[in-house]
């Protein structure tokens, strides 16, 4: 079992959502050493902007804009005055760069919400295509198809089936604006302002995000998508996804994010409230893929209910900085929670990343499979925290944590915090940090394979079982993004 | 000119020298045998032939139609067509036999092998090998039996048909059955136009194979070649009579290399 650390905060972190300061923009070449598509930054026009900063008139001039109703612009300004108020966390990377009055909290592309992606506009089509977006109409392996450019979302498509048995998925203030009765209920009850500073900031500016509500006996077999693209440089994004199936349900949702590269610091502190309710399973799909200049401070949690399960899959690249916990509350008997992740940390980035998971319950379950690749003087840091309560008897966890480092600059740490409140426990905790052994390269090699291709071999294989997990399109671009993390390092 | 052809090779492993004045020279369709006490420095010669960097050439060549290999990297030689089998093959996780040999044919071929085409051959091939179409699908080595991974060896070359294959204990820890099937594999495999250098103790998997040569390797050098007798007399009598007919003078060493392998 690996060290253990004393301090301990509740934190998390998500992502998604932007902004932008340019008003006229190039369209950039890819620089030499970049991430292809990923950074290919748009010219667009924006509709609207605030300020860089972040003060009343903003988080006023947010609701506003989204012509909200009062109760949502009093919970923005409760955040505001808890952020104002709350610490970074006295743990974990070093957030003293992170200066909110340097950071555009909402930017809105010049485009309306479209149902019908030909209305989108092209370019913004064009940068979703090039990301291998696809629309819901040709999409055929999916039910729902969003995509949120910086801070509003601007496509939004469900398939006939999938309305005609009641299940929503829409843009978060389409969501608030027509189903507020279903939102008010369960918005920001699984997350609160008060968690941490950035979900604080959250809460004063969140803006785009999905909400998916899926009834009672549903189950949405296809997956729903929705894509985060931020855009703009110096920007924020705060989306906010809700996603609530009511008992005996199922859904798939997938998330993914980018951001092309850009010089000044961009923050993204999303959250990701997600509500499982008896004999309900969600299955909770990421690959993110932030620019080197991102701070990824993002929230997300599940709360389950009896018999009802959540599977996290997670993959994190990019970043300056990633503080992200996926929490799972396992709230009734035999809830069960999976969580499978990799990250990826390069030069100059520190990416501390893992669970936690409280059992609340009897005969409850966690697995946790993670694994970690660090390079060029990175830092991966797995961080957990699981914690069974008095009551959770008969419960089960178990952790996988793996690290490969590909250098000896790099850096990896396993810092799990255990806590368990109650005898009748099973337990276990394994961690194992490796390097690519010079006998299997020599293996690979003698079969024709030349060095960097058998290193980026190994480091592929490493990753399986994770891109297993993810829906083939995500696993595909997974093994890209590791290609590109990899390219003229090693070797 | 011979097809493949080792001067005067001597190898080291960390500045201590255990390959001396090595000179073995096969011509294509020939198998020969290598053959030793533990510590001769067999493996030495196979790993020292692939470029393994543990091991270092500080003199003499390696020669394949010719042209030197020793400034070759250990991927290039393969492309060259030479092939180890390892005693102890490596586990890689994540990496299925299937993508993994494809992957080394595109390599050495230059061309992407059709998927089903390929899958075909494979399968074809494990089947000769009395393997289950499921190992194509399972992680290279990973959590693979002894057998396992030596037949998952004689699969590799067989499928990736190179033109001088080095296997090294490839019989060892393996039960009649799979002994037998290896042997089947590496017959499969021989052909006039390619060539076997065996490690072996074992009489078993060189049954049905002709041997053409067999050499004796003592302290790092080789004591005594001949023809198939002299592999059948160490079978019998083990490895006591080369003090008395070997082709050079034996190190002290050497010799109590032989009189341990006696006492064994």
């Amino acid at each position: 079992m690996a060290q253990e650390i004393i301090r301990k905060k509740t934190v998390d972190t998500i992502k998604k959502q932007l902004d932008t300061e340019l008003v006229e923009r190039k369209k950039t070449m890819v620089e030499e050493g970049d991430r292809g598509v990923y950074d290919i930054k748009d010219e667009i026009r924006y509709r609207k902007q605030t300020e860089k900063g972040l003060n009343e008139a903003i988080v006023r001039e947010i609701s506003a804009n989204k012509d909200e109703p009062e109760w949502m612009l009093e919970m923005r300004l409760r955040a505001l005055e808890l952020f104002n108020r709350l610490e970074n966390p006295s743990w974990g990377p070093d957030l003293s760069l992170v200066d909110i009055d340097k950071i555009t909290t909402y930017i809105s592309p010049d485009s309306d919400l479209e149902g019908d992606w030909a209305k989108v506009p092209e370019d913004i089509r064009n940068t979703f295509d090039r990301l291998g977006i696809q629309d819901a109409e040709r999409a055929e392996s999916l039910s729902g198809v969003g995509a949120q450019y910086d801070s509003e979302v601007v496509y939004h498509s469900l398939t006939k089936m999938m309305q005609k048995k009641g299940v929503i998925y829409t843009d978060f203030e389409t969501a608030v604006r027509e189903y507020p009765e279903i939102v008010k209920k369960y918005f920001g009850k699984c997350i609160t302002a008060a968690d941490h500073r950035y979900a604080a900031l959250h809460y004063a500016v969140w803006s785009g995000g999905s909400f998916v509500y899926v009834p009672k006996g549903v189950e949405v077999d296809i997956p729903l998508q929705s894509y985060f693209r931020l855009n703009a440089p110096g920007a924020g994004q705060f989306e906010h996804t809700l996603i609530i199936l009511e008992e005996d349900s199922y859904c798939h949702f997938i998330e993914g994010c980018s951001a092309p590269k850009y010089n000044v610091l961009n923050i993204h502190a999303g959250a990701v409230e997600l509500f499982v309710a008896d004999r309900s399973r969600l299955r909770y799909s990421t690959i993110e893929n932030w620019s080197r200049n991102m701070y990824n401070l993002n929230t997300k949690r599940a709360i389950v209910g009896e018999d009802g399960a959540i599977e996290w899959v997670s993959g994190s690249f990019g970043s300056r900085v990633s503080m992200l916990y996926p929490m799972s509350i396992l709230n009734g008997a035999r809830a069960r929670a999976e969580f499978t992740g990799i990250t990826f940390a390069g030069q100059d980035q520190f990416l501390d990343t893992g669970v936690k998971v409280i059992h609340a319950a009897p005969e409850t379950s966690s697995n946790v499979n993670t694994k970690s690749i660090s390079k060029g003087g990175g830092t991966a840091v797995y961080r957990s925290e699981i914690r069974v309560l008095p009551g959770a008897k008969g419960s089960k966890s178990t952790a996988i944590c793996e690290s490969l480092m590909l250098d000896d600059e790099s850096r990896s740490d396993t810092l799990p915090i255990i806590d368990l409140q109650c005898d009748d426990v099973d337990f276990g905790h394994e961690a194992k940090i490796g390097r690519i052994s010079d006998e299997v390269v020599f293996y690979l090699m003698s079969r024709g394979i030349p060095e960097a291709e058998a290193r980026a071999m190994v480091v592929r294989g490493f990753a399986e079982p994770i891109a297993k997990e993810l829906p083939l399109e995500y696993a595909v671009e997974m093994n890209a993004l590791i290609g590109l993390e990899l390219e003229g390092t090693i070797g | 000119m011979a097809f493949f052809e080792i001067k005067n090779l001597a190898v080291e492993v960390e500045d201590k020298e255990i390959l001396k004045d090595i000179n073995l020279s096969i011509e294509r369709g020939e198998t020969h045998v290598l053959m030793g006490p533990n510590g001769a420095g067999k493996s030495t010669l196979l790993h020292a032939i692939m470029d393994n960097p543990v091991y270092e050439v500080t003199a003499g060549d390696i020669l394949l139609d010719g042209e030197s290999l020793l400034d070759l990297s250990t991927d290039k030689r393969a492309k060259k067509g030479i092939f180890m089998s390892f005693q102890h093959p490596e586990a890689v996780p994540g990496i299925t036999v299937e993508n993994f040999l494809r992957a080394a044919i595109e390599e050495l071929k230059g061309e992407k092998p059709s998927l089903l085409g390929f899958h075909k051959e494979l399968v074809a091939k494990m089947a000769e090998l009395d393997m289950d179409e499921s190992y194509a699908s399972r992680y290279l080595n990973v959590g693979f039996s002894g057998g396992e991974k030596k037949k998952d060896e004689i699969l590799q070359l067989n499928v990736l048909q190179p033109q001088l294959a080095l296997l090294d204990e490839t019989d060892s820890g393996l039960d009649v059955d799979a002994v037998q099937v290896v042997s089947r594999g590496i017959k499969n495999f021989r052909s006039k136009d390619n060539s076997l250098l065996i490690i072996t103790h074992h009489r078993a998997i060189l049954n049905e194979i002709d041997i053409d040569r067999v050499h004796i390797l003592l302290d790092g050098r080789i004591a005594l070649s001949g023809g198939r007798e002299v592999f059948e007399r160490v079978q019998d009598e083990g490895f006591g009579w080369i003090r008395e007919q070997a082709d050079i003078e034996l190190s002290e060493e050497a010799l109590r290399q032989v009189a341990a392998e006696s006492e064994a």
